[in-house]
């Protein structure tokens, strides 16, 4: 037990912990604050900007100063709150924003500079001749700025998200909360009560008043395990609720603190919200008010009766208002006296009067704390009227600032009310009410009784030594001596508002941004009112005029892990996988992401680069045959009697004729004209159709057919759905395909009369159902075989094993692009949006009839003679030409004509070709041109030449 | 915000997606005039306020529902099917 | 030519020490506050930063001083002071990458010109790849960018790795890094900075800054407009801009311009509290959409996509917030106990092909500054600049020759995302 530790914590375990590597001891849950408090520690950091010693301001999560690093074994935790965090055994914390310590720091130099550090520093200096000078000196300004430093390890904690339903969330459990709680839950209705803290209670902790004869903290108890046996009443405490976004969806955060889990982000979707949350102790804004030693009263009060912890043992209290001396005669019942108060009213209410006997306090009236003495503690104050009275602790009350944070955050303009000295929550734009000190109720009595008028309960409680409110609206002490501070955890000087006036930054939001204020990690949770006032004062004009700024979510800093609810790596996307997926993996095949798929890329054998492969395997396409898994290719099934019409609407080329059994390829635009998929669709009955669309576009093409039907089309019997994962598809191309199609499958007549080119059969593979068409993107004898997808690997294996007298090669999406280019056929990089169906010499699909597009394909800019157009390049020297090159002419090789759009070294042709848009290209075919690639400073001539590489008449797929 | 879908009941928004203004209205399959099918793609009065919108219920039934929501409180005042807007 | 007397406020340190002699008491405003004159040549409505731009450059580029900057509420109070503050040019296509690269000229001087630090801080912009097809796309903009004037280089793994500490760049990672592409001119500067700069530039060469004036319509003669009516009476002008991304129907609406192709986004933001030295540079993630950077004052600085419906509310919702969090662990996850400090959201104006409109309208005097989506930060200095010389002369710079209000109808979009007429998709 130390001189500052009243009594240890009823049943709590002795921990050690260290802080700035020195070991003390504490008890397990208490917040580090206290601790520290307890073993005498009021240093804890830096300031941020003039590094002045802080120490612990505060008792909750209000805190401006006492902010901390905590090592963990994974890591760095910066700028944690000593006034909240936990203690447990093994915590090592450490001081920020200090070298070599912060005893002793070196950048406290700053503090000598603070005349000139003044808001708006950094706008008028350091600007030099050109922006090198600036670059230079922010090199400095970074290392000094920042608070605490993360890691760069990855955080190995764990974070998960849950979605909670309730008919009643109320936010805070104080008096007011508790009170609303109890009338809530006897509704029958879902309730949750939350609130930060560890323990639910909030100032009714410690108190010496009474409820209904009860001592509050004896009442506490009672009310909370009543609570506990509503089963549709939840408590959740250490529950921060941060944000409150649209129809009463909240955001909040569950600290677990367990190896399982460290933090769970829980959203709220509430049908009422209850928002008791509370007030905010203001400090009063006077010479050198940050100094460690100087303490909100409620902070001293907290960390008396529930810690008990004495954080000093010559205490002098300073405040305008009543409030204080409950804190005095709590503190004083729990055994920590207060010798002097100094209150600048003229006079004491009833309320305080009787305290002031009953303690035998000193009484400094109508006086003012003008500034204070000692630097990392202090060790007196000097009154306004030159008395200086020797302290170790000043406790400090400014008044009470309402905790309207979530309710701003919707943009719920606050009111303020000149007698409480307070911004009082607006009108809601949504269903919560705000009950309690948060509403400007701040009596206890008031409180209890306004939680239950929540739920339309009139419910009166009796308490014993309410204090009563008065005030007197002073916010600042002239300054004679030091630094006021208005926000300390900003360095924000009372001066910078004088200068900031001065400079005209006069609107508040202005005020915010030039002097930083109310921008720190505390929001200025405890100056943004004092600097209103102080604005005020200058502008001459009511706070009411000076407006305020909305809080923004969250309310207290919220972990990003956290709010990822562990949703990331491999979770962050879902990943698609096909049937054959392990046998690609177990094939040597490197696999490669297509939007959500994994795709073999290449299969590569002992030896080989990627290049090595996909070469391999394209020229075993043309030379036997190959296969492609092609599963991820999007399915659309378009089911009616009208669909027929539907498609032939929605393509550009006609539909109305295609026979049962046939397929056909397709393109369609979006309404502005330009090309947005192309696929074949197979009409596998005479209603009945199986669309396929490009990998990409598979979603946003099903959206499409799903608006024009629903929106644009509604009369047409139609239906369209995804069956996209209901299949398995394999593509086998080569001049053996047929042969090793004709091994495996029954019930189909192979031969070109039966199967000709753009059929579709149904078949067997021995018991497996496929559908069979003949299709090409390689341009050589192909077929596509589809089965359902549970089959995929069983009919994958069998045409493998079919194949292996023709060495069947498998091929990825290398050699897919390498046979699709020497074909000339368009994907992707063709397909960007951008491009029309000339452009991508496709007008021939271009239909008589009206469809999806034709008017605005038909605008003069997609009409203009000078759009890019697909041509082919190849390449003179024999040279790679690399994807993403610009080509430029001879004549003018800084202007970009066009753009390589696919490339590849084509084993049919030996040599590179490429695809490429090149404005009026077709024009240009002869000529020779530049595939420049300055990011390489390479450049190589290339010749313009028709897009359709290889077999330019097609004879190769019509065997 | 929450979208009370008319097969699946109340959900939130992010099982949507926004699919823009309702109140444009498509031209004829068959209409050749370019200035109304530019009217109909690319013009908005982009109103501050009460505004009439598609939401197409993308991880849900997958119906497009015509919802009045204001764009500056976002609420939501009425979500209906669509009835058909074209021909 | 300045209403200032010869005292006026001329920043530099040794200004600030002989200032720091006298307690600061003899600052002078910032830009002053006059009462509106019954008349301007040019009327610009909307002070943020492309509005206060523009009265700039008409001043200094062309000579106009009888100018007013009109703004509802303070300056820089939009877009201007709510975005992520990142500056590049490096666009693909031609018209987008030659005025951003214009733009982003006009930034590596800016705060001489103005002798305002707007903390212009050239930390490079790397975009990552995940497949080697994504690199390609960077590599055909990366080309397109040199050939046009703009910098640009591709990065192997390492050398990301190296400049980038702390990302995922493990090779079985869901969206493995393959390489990216950085300009390095590229970087951030102090948003709020930039509008109280163009304001002290432009008030000093004579400009009205006319806060707290709302424009709440046009006045017309022969169907041309001749003035403003506004909460603080009537003001003719020979000629009105307009600048207001984000409310750009709203004002256009007034001069009777019912439809245009706009829709107003909603665009969250979101800063950590303040670490040290963390990330160096700005880094945009290439499997989601997250972009990155760490403030001078320590605070990591994001954003992802709108949240994807027309909205006029300055807050966003949930579902992003998840999303940009996801993003931000999926590339780094050593960010998971760095927490979020704030966020925020502002209305974007997305227009119709995800390019701006720099305009002359088909009413005659007025003229059309907008759409700017969401990237009209890094574009303020351009805008202002070919704004001013299509007010000032009438007829567009070459440099925003094909942003015109027209291009739509005519077939001429700018679509650098290739998605077609969805503003929520740019």
């Amino acid at each position: 037990m130390t001189r500052f530790r009243i009594q240890s914590p009823k049943g709590a375990k002795q921990i050690h912990f260290t802080f700035n590597g020195k070991s003390y001891q504490g008890f397990e849950g208490e917040p580090l604050a206290a601790a520290l408090l307890a073993n005498g520690v009021h240093l804890i950091g830096r300031s941020f900007k003039f590094h002045r010693p802080r120490g612990i301001y505060s008792a909750g999560s209000a805190e401006p100063n006492a902010l901390v690093t905590v090592l963990h074994p994974d890591g760095r935790e910066p700028n944690t709150l000593a006034t909240t965090l936990e203690i447990y055994e093994g915590l090592e914390a450490v001081s920020q924003n200090c070298w070599p310590s912060v005893e002793t720091d070196f950048g406290a130099v700053n503090s000598l500079l603070s005349p000139l550090f003044v808001a708006g520093f950094y706008y008028k200096t350091f600007m030099g001749k050109s922006n090198k000078h600036w670059m230079f000196f922010e090199k400095y300004i970074r290392k000094a700025a920042g608070m605490g430093e993360a890691s760069v390890e990855a955080d190995k904690s764990v974070y998960e998200k849950t979605n909670t339903f309730c008919d009643y969330l109320i936010v805070g459990a104080g008096p007011a909360g508790i009170s609303a709680a109890l009338e809530a839950a006897q509704t029958g209705k879902r309730v949750v009560l939350a609130d930060e803290q560890d323990a639910l209670g909030a100032s009714l902790i410690g108190t010496n008043q009474t409820i209904d004869g009860l001592l509050a903290g004896a009442w506490l108890a009672q009310q909370l395990a009543t609570l506990k046996t509503y089963p549709n009443v939840t408590l959740l405490p250490r529950t921060t609720i941060y944000g409150y976004y649209d129809d009463n969806t909240l955001g909040a955060v569950e600290r677990v603190n367990t190896k399982a889990l460290r933090e769970r982000h829980i959203i709220f979707h509430a049908d009422k919200v209850i928002l008791a949350t509370g007030a905010i102790e203001r400090p009063i804004v006077f010479g050198n008010n940050d100094r460690p030693g100087v303490m909100l009263a409620s902070g001293f009060g907290t960390y008396v009766k529930r810690h008990h912890v004495r954080p000093g043992t010559n205490v002098i209290a300073f405040t305008n208002n009543d409030s204080i001396y409950q804190q005095i005669d709590d503190a004083y019942e729990a055994g920590a006296t207060v010798h002097t108060v100094v209150d600048m009213r003229e006079s004491l209410s009833d309320y305080a009067q009787e305290i002031v006997t009953k303690t035998g306090i000193n009484v400094q009236l109508g006086k003012a704390v003008s500034h204070v003495l000692g630097s990392k503690k202090i060790r007196a104050v000097q009154l306004d009227d030159g008395t200086k009275l020797s302290c170790d602790l000043l406790i400090v009350s400014g008044g009470w600032t309402p905790t309207i944070n979530l309710q701003s955050q919707q943009g719920d303009k606050p009111i303020y009310d000149d007698s409480l000295c307070a911004f009082l929550p607006g009108l809601p734009h949504q269903d919560y009410l705000s009950v309690g000190a948060c509403n400007g109720q701040f009596g206890l009595a008031d409180c209890l009784k306004s939680g239950a008028r929540a739920l339309g309960q009139d419910r009166t409680y009796t308490v014993e030594r309410d204090a009563p409110w008065d005030i007197l609206p002073v916010w600042e002490v002239p300054v004679t001596k030091g630094i006021s501070f208005v926000d300390f955890q900003h360095d924000v000087k009372a001066s910078d508002i004088s200068l900031a006036k001065r400079e005209g930054f006069i609107s508040v939001e202005h005020l915010k941004r030039y002097t930083t204020l109310g921008m720190a990690n505390d929001q200025g949770k405890t100056s943004n009112l004092n600097a209103l006032a102080l604005m005020a004062k200058e502008r001459q004009k009511p706070i009411t005029e000076v407006g305020t700024t909305r809080f923004r979510p969250p309310y207290t800093p919220v972990a990003i892990g956290t709010l990822s609810g562990g949703k990331y790596g491999d979770h962050f996307r879902p990943t698609r996988y096909t049937s054959m997926h392990e046998w690609h993996i177990n094939h040597g095949a490197e696999m490669i992401n297509t939007g959500a798929w994994v795709r073999p890329r290449v299969y590569k054998q002992p030896g080989e680069t990627v290049t090595d492969a996909y070469i391999r395997e394209a020229a075993s396409v043309r030379n036997s045959v190959g296969m492609v898994d092609v599963t991820t290719l999007g399915k659309i099934e378009v089911v009616g009697p009208d669909a027929p019409e539907f498609l032939n609407r929605v393509y550009t080329n006609a539909w109305l004729k295609l026979p049962v059994g046939k397929a056909r390829y397709g393109v369609m635009l979006r309404d502005d004209g330009l090309v947005f998929d192309d696929g074949t669709t197979w009409r596998l009955e005479e209603n009945r159709f199986l669309m396929t669309t490009t990998t990409a576009n598979a979603a946003n093409v099903l959206t499409h057919l799903e608006y024009l039907l629903d929106v644009v089309w509604p009369g047409l019997k139609v239906k369209v759905i995804s069956v996209t994962d209901q299949w398995a598809g394999v593509a086998v191309a080569g001049p053996n395909s047929r042969a090793t199609i004709a091994k495996t499958v029954s019930g189909v007549d192979m031969s070109h009369e039966a199967f000709p080119f753009m059929a579709v059969m149904d078949g067997f593979m021995d018991t497996i159902p496929v559908k069979i068409a003949r299709l090409s993107f390689s341009g050589e004898l192909a077929y596509e075989v589809w089965c359902p997808s549970h089959y995929g690997l069983a009919m994958w294996e069998k045409l493998f094993d079919a194949g292996k007298e023709f060495n069947l090669t498998p091929y990825g999406t290398e050699a897919l692009g390498t046979l699709r280019i020497e074909k000339g056929h368009v994907s992707g990089p063709e397909l960007d949006g951008r491009t029309s169906l000339d452009d991508l010499g496709l007008s021939w699909a271009f239909g008589k009839k009206d469809f999806v597009g034709k008017p605005l394909s038909q605008r003069e800019g997609l009409m203009a003679s000078d759009r890019a157009k697909l041509v082919g390049l190849m390449s003179k020297p024999g040279q790679a030409i690399r994807p993403g090159s610009q080509i430029v002419t001879q004549d003018n090789q800084t202007r970009s004509i066009g753009h390589v759009t696919s490339t590849t070294y084509s084993p049919a042709l030996q040599n590179y070709i490429a695809l490429a848009l090149i404005q009026n290209g077709r024009d240009k075919i002869g000529d020779t041109v530049i595939a420049t690639y300055p990011l390489k400073n390479e450049q190589q001539d290339v010749e313009i030449v028709h897009p359709h590489f290889f077999d330019p008449d097609g004879s190769r797929m019509h065997v | 915000m929450k979208i009370e879908c008319p097969f699946c009941g109340k959900r939130d928004h992010s099982e949507f997606t926004y699919k823009g203004d309702a109140t444009v209205a498509r031209p004829d399959h068959s209409e050749q005039d370019l200035d109304r099918w530019n009217d109909y793609v690319f013009q908005r009065t982009n109103p501050k306020g009460a505004h009439k919108e598609y939401w197409h219920h993308t991880n849900g039934c997958r119906k497009f529902l015509i919802v009045e929501r204001d764009t500056i409180s976002h609420k939501i005042n009425s979500v209906t099917l669509v009835q058909g807007g074209g021909k | 030519m300045s209403t200032h007397g010869p005292n006026m406020s001329e920043y530099s340190v040794f200004s600030l020490l002989k200032h720091t002699l006298s307690g600061h008491k003899n600052w002078k405003e910032t830009w002053r506050s006059p009462a509106p004159k019954s008349h301007y040549d040019i009327i610009i409505v909307g002070g943020g930063g492309h509005g206060l731009a523009t009265a700039y450059y008409l001043a200094k580029e062309h000579n106009l001083t009888n100018i007013a900057v009109l703004e509802k509420g303070w300056i820089g109070g939009g877009n201007m002071g709510r975005n992520t503050t990142i500056v590049r040019s490096n666009y693909m296509l031609e018209a987008n990458t030659r005025f951003y690269e214009h733009s982003l000229k006009l930034w590596e001087s800016l705060s001489q010109e103005l002798n305002y630090n707007v903390m212009f801080s050239q930390r490079g912009v790397i975009n990552l790849a995940h497949t080697p097809a994504q690199l390609d796309g960077f590599a055909r903009r990366g080309n397109a960018m040199l050939l046009n004037g703009a910098d640009a280089e591709l990065l192997d793994r390492d050398e990301i790795a190296r400049r980038c500490p702390g990302l995922d760049m493990s090779p079985d990672a869901r969206f493995p890094i393959v390489g990216g592409m950085c300009q390095p001119r590229g970087g951030t500067a102090r948003h709020d900075a930039v509008a109280w700069g163009y304001a002290h530039g432009a008030d000093r060469l004579g400009v009205d800054i006319i806060e707290n004036c709302e424009v709440t319509g046009f006045q017309m003669k022969d169907a041309q407009v001749c003035g403003v009516e506004t909460t603080r009476g009537a003001i003719t002008a020979g000629k009105v801009g307009v600048a207001v991304a984000g409310h750009t129907s709203q004002v256009m609406q007034k001069a009777g311009l019912e439809r245009l192709p706009i829709e107003s986004h909603l665009l969250q933001a979101f800063v950590s509290e303040p670490v040290k030295p963390l990330i160096d540079t700005v880094v945009t993630f290439g499997a989601g959409h997250l972009y990155i950077s760490q403030s001078n004052k320590g605070g990591l600085v994001f954003g992802g996509d709108i949240d994807g419906y027309n909205s006029f509310a300055q807050r966003g919702n949930m579902p992003v917030i998840e999303d940009v969090a996801a993003c931000a662990m999926t590339m780094f996850p050593n960010l998971g106990k760095i927490r979020l400090l704030r966020h925020w959201g502002g209305i974007m104006d997305m227009s119709m092909d995800g390019t701006p409109i720099i305009s002359e309208t088909p009413i005659q005097n007025l003229y059309l500054n907008g759409g700017w989506c969401y990237g009209g930060f890094k574009a303020t200095p351009a805008s202002g600049w070919c704004f001013a010389h299509l007010l000032a002369t009438g007829t567009p710079h070459d440099l925003i020759k094909d942003f015109t209000l027209n291009r739509f109808e005519r077939g001429y979009t700018i679509d650098e995302k290739g998605v077609g007429a969805q503003p929520r998709l740019h």
